[in-house]
């Protein structure tokens, strides 16, 4: 209860910690040179990045026939990636919107960058559906727009329309979420520059920080309106993959025709979100010195995450084979013996073994203190993830009701290039984020400190 | 604490008025303390500024909730409704769908969306909405000419009372804010030249300037709305609606003859052109509707009137025609039923109708047979051609039975043979 009391009240002591804290998030953007190990992550990034618009001039310009996808397995990567991306944008939301909701402060430290990845990887994701039109300059046609075409408008009971006003929700709600948190740490920006005399950089950051001068009353409304974002991302990011899930269970399609999707693939999203923020912040923390500010512990509360929502997905796994027996439908036990033991047999024990047996590593408190292995396991969760919705996509597909239309499904290169190129962006744009914006949310990492409350009356501490 | 303020001199060469007096203090714990003097002391224009958000400086300030949630939760009503008012009007009444006969509007499907709406209406009204409560962006503060006022976002902690409140002077405020432990005191002033607290006019500019330009393509669909042009659409993506391939009927100079037609080619037939039996393909004799009926069939046998033909053409009646023109051909069939149950009227043609004394009606029974077979091919009126579906000896087949049906409608006693008037008596 009394934080103030353990504070020893030493005039200049407080100031000296909020200093400090400022100093190490900011010298990360004032660094004259970037870190050559930045340098080199940010050029690999380009190059795949470049690789993957290459590949999107030619699929764009000869039509998505240079993909695998067939008659039959007519959703693949495309749809497997997009579903990917959204969920390891869930993490951010999550961290972002529901920790803060449930009080849980050690989220401060990596929030901002969690927000990050949420907007790139959401960015990423809305590719994929874009592409799969095959004609992405009618993307428009999703927009209930008056035209020439006998003013016909878009189906809005398709789940395709929700997934679009969906998606898009998420993605200006998490930019607006990630800026308006944002302002007060620009605005830390503007005045460093301005006190280094960089008068250009000071310029731009005073525009983006709207002339914010951290007035209580200014504070007040600003964190009213975080408070009430946050309650509104948090029904969002359930939404938002319940929504995509809905893309496959209102279809008739054993082994996407199922009520427990919506859950499922929140559980998986959070999952796959909190693998991919360690992926990212275990070598950055490293090398920009942030383990003062992501603690290990921080990391023992995400692998702790990572085993609970894996351990729901694996349930879930379990939950799907116990309905489609107990259903005694044999379409549906088809589909998930076939699954299990058919063709893509192999892509089935990827993601058993990655998404259910792997976190269990994290039972161990040696395993939660090594990062290198903790990075390694998160790397294997991710490919987990990603299997896990190429089988509930493409075994499906490829054994559905007609016999006759069974087939295999091979990737072609311009899949991968694609994937891949979506990866660099994702990279690219998280790395170009570390080196010039606010990496850590300064103003609440000093709000969730104990030094916020020193000179404060110690009796009564907070509430 | 008082004894370790000093107050400083304003460095800025030329001053305006001023704006008031901002005292610094240690902890955030202090500031708490200073506000709370400050506002027992009764003033109002004051202001806290600290790095982060203060614990317990609303209170100790007296700052009122805001009135922010009420405004986003109008926002995020009327994101709902207007979501629903947008399905319905796209899906249920421009362009309804009918989706297995499903109604146009139920409202569970149209949920999801109206959630979507409802969250994005409130998180414009939330982020728009605290920015406009909290007047900013602002282009300019007096509070920004001090340079220790830049390490208000790093680690200083400021109370600043402003010279317009009601309580202000000059003497009394600042040992107000000295005795309530401020470690730094120094008057702020307001910039001399008025200009710097206006929106740079450029800036304005740009602003008025995008804000016109972005009218112009509203403009131009405005204007295409109302008014007529012979010319031909902008295929801004023209995809598939030009195709570089030779159109019949056109010039070409890949070919000697500079056309795009090619003739025949020696030895074959074009399709259908060996459909040469003008009765039994078109119903013509001699150029005028045949009155009898075709010598062979399209195999070549001959075409014998007899009650195996009578039999095929009222299956086929029984399947093709019966449904407008009925079992008895009068035209009462299963459609004009459903048209009289709807409250409709409508009948299709009475086949069997005899002409009356003045020659009028008997439309059917005055036709010849080949311009019978005719309209069973090409259609007439509302009635499209089955040619496509029923081959042409068929379609005779049909002819020989209509012939049957009108005689059997018409039919008086002096019809049924001698022997088996009895029977029927």
């Amino acid at each position: 209860m009394s934080i103030e009391a353990e504070v020893p009240h030493e005039p200049g002591k407080a100031r000296e910690f909020f200093r400090s804290v400022t100093k190490d998030v900011s010298w990360i953007a004032e660094a004259p040179k970037p870190h050559k190990l930045w340098l080199l992550a940010l050029t690999v990034a380009i190059a795949m990045f470049g690789w993957g618009l290459f590949c999107i001039y030619k699929l764009v310009m000869t039509g998505i026939g240079v993909w695998g996808n067939s008659n039959t397995v007519c959703w693949a990567w495309d749809i497997t990636n997009f579903v990917w991306w959204i969920g390891i944008g869930h993490a951010g939301t999550l961290i972002s919107a529901v920790l803060y909701l449930t009080r849980q402060h050690w989220r401060v430290s990596i929030n901002r960058s969690a927000e990050a990845m949420t907007i790139f990887a959401v960015m990423a994701a809305g590719l994929f559906p874009l592409l799969h039109t095959g004609r992405p300059w009618f993307a428009w046609w999703m927009i209930p727009i008056p035209n020439d075409m006998g003013s016909m408008w878009p189906q809005f009971r398709s789940p395709l329309m929700w997934d679009v006003f969906a998606v898009s929700t998420y993605m200006t709600t998490s930019i607006l979420f990630w800026y308006m948190g944002m302002v007060p740490d620009l605005a830390t920006f503007r005045d460093r520059c301005a006190n280094q005399g960089k008068n250009i950089r000071a310029a731009i950051y005073g525009v983006v920080s709207l002339g914010w001068r951290g007035s209580a009353r200014q504070w007040h409304r600003y964190e009213r309106a975080y408070l009430i974002l946050a309650g509104l991302a948090t029904p969002l990011v359930f939404s938002v993959h319940s929504v995509v899930s809905f893309d496959f269970a209102t279809s008739q399609l054993p082994g996407w025709h199922t009520t427990i999707f919506p859950p499922y693939f929140v559980a998986g999203a959070i999952f796959s979100g909190f693998a991919m923020v360690l992926t990212l912040l275990l070598p950055l923390r490293y090398l920009f010195n942030l383990q003062h500010i992501i603690k290990q512990e921080h990391i023992h509360a995400m692998c702790r995450i990572m085993l609970g929502t894996g351990m729901m997905v694996g349930l879930a796994y379990g939950s799907e084979f116990f309905i489609a027996w107990y259903s005694g439908n044999p379409f549906e036990q088809f589909t998930f013996v076939s699954r299990a033991f058919g063709p893509f047999w192999w892509a089935y024990f990827l993601m058993v073994g990655n998404n259910v047996l792997i976190p269990q590593f994290f039972w161990f408190k040696w395993v939660r203190d090594n990062n290198i292995l903790i990075w390694a396991l998160c790397i294997c969760i991710n490919i987990g993830m990603w299997f896990e919705r190429f089988v509930i996509i493409a075994t499906s597909l490829a054994r559905s009701f007609l016999p006759s239309a069974w087939s295999y499904y091979h990737p072609t290169r311009y899949d991968v290039g694609v994937f891949v190129g979506t990866i660099g962006m994702f990279l690219m744009l998280f790395l170009l984020f570390f080196r010039f914006l606010p990496v850590v949310a300064i103003s609440e990492v000093k709000g969730a400190a104990p030094e916020a409350h020193a000179g404060g009356p110690s009796k009564g501490g907070h509430h | 604490m008082s004894t370790e303020t000093h107050i400083e001199e304003p460095a800025l060469p030329a001053q305006g008025e001023l704006y008031g007096y901002l005292a610094e203090y240690d902890t955030p714990g202090e500031l708490v303390e200073a506000a709370r003097k400050v506002r027992d002391a009764g003033y109002t224009d004051f202001d806290c500024y600290s790095p982060f958000p203060v614990h317990g400086i609303d209170p100790a300030m007296g700052i009122k909730r805001t009135i922010l949630p009420l405004v986003i939760f109008g926002g995020g009503f009327s994101g709902a409704l207007g979501g629903l008012l947008l399905q319905w009007y796209c899906n249920a009444h421009a362009w309804t769908w009918n989706i297995s006969g499903k109604p146009t509007w139920s409202i569970p499907a149209n949920i999801p969306i109206a959630y979507e709406c409802a969250i994005l209406l409130s998180v414009f009204t939330t982020f728009f909405g605290m920015w406009a409560f909290n007047k900013l962006p602002q282009v300019w503060h007096p509070l920004f000419r001090l340079d220790r006022f830049t390490r208000v976002t790093d680690d200083g902690f400021f109370l600043g009372i402003e010279a317009r409140d009601r309580r202000f002077d000059a003497d009394k405020t600042k040992t107000l804010l000295q005795e309530a432990g401020a470690i730094a005191l120094e008057p702020c002033y307001y910039d001399p030249d008025p200009k710097t607290r206006m929106m740079p006019k450029w800036i304005t500019a740009f602003i008025v300037a995008s804000t016109a330009f972005a009218l112009i393509p509203f403009a131009i669909a405005a204007k295409a709305r109302n008014s007529h042009s012979a010319e031909p659409h902008w295929h801004i993506f023209p995809d598939m609606d030009f195709q570089p391939k030779a159109k019949s009927d056109t010039a070409n100079d890949l070919f000697p003859d500079g056309r795009t037609n090619r003739g025949e080619i020696a030895g074959t037939v074009a399709r259908g052109w060996l459909e040469n039996d003008d009765v039994l393909y078109h119903g013509l004799e001699n150029g005028q509707w045949t009155t009898g009926f075709p010598k062979t069939h399209r195999d070549g046998t001959p075409f014998v009137v007899d009650a195996k033909l009578l039999a095929r053409g009222q299956s086929r009646f029984n399947i093709y025609c019966t449904p407008c023109h009925g079992y008895d051909g009068r035209g009462q069939g299963m459609i004009p039923e459903r048209v009289k149950a709807l409250g409709g009227v409508w009948q299709a043609r009475n086949l069997v109708e005899a002409p009356q004394a003045d020659g009028k009606g008997g439309v059917v029974i005055q036709m010849p047979n080949g311009q019978l077979f005719n309209t069973i091919s090409n259609g007439y009126n509302t009635m499209q051609g089955y040619a496509a579906q029923i081959p042409a000896d068929d379609r005779w087949a049909i002819v020989s039975y209509v012939r049957a049906l009108e005689r059997a409608q018409n039919a008086s006693t002096d019809d049924v043979p001698a022997d088996q008037k009895g029977a029927v008596q």
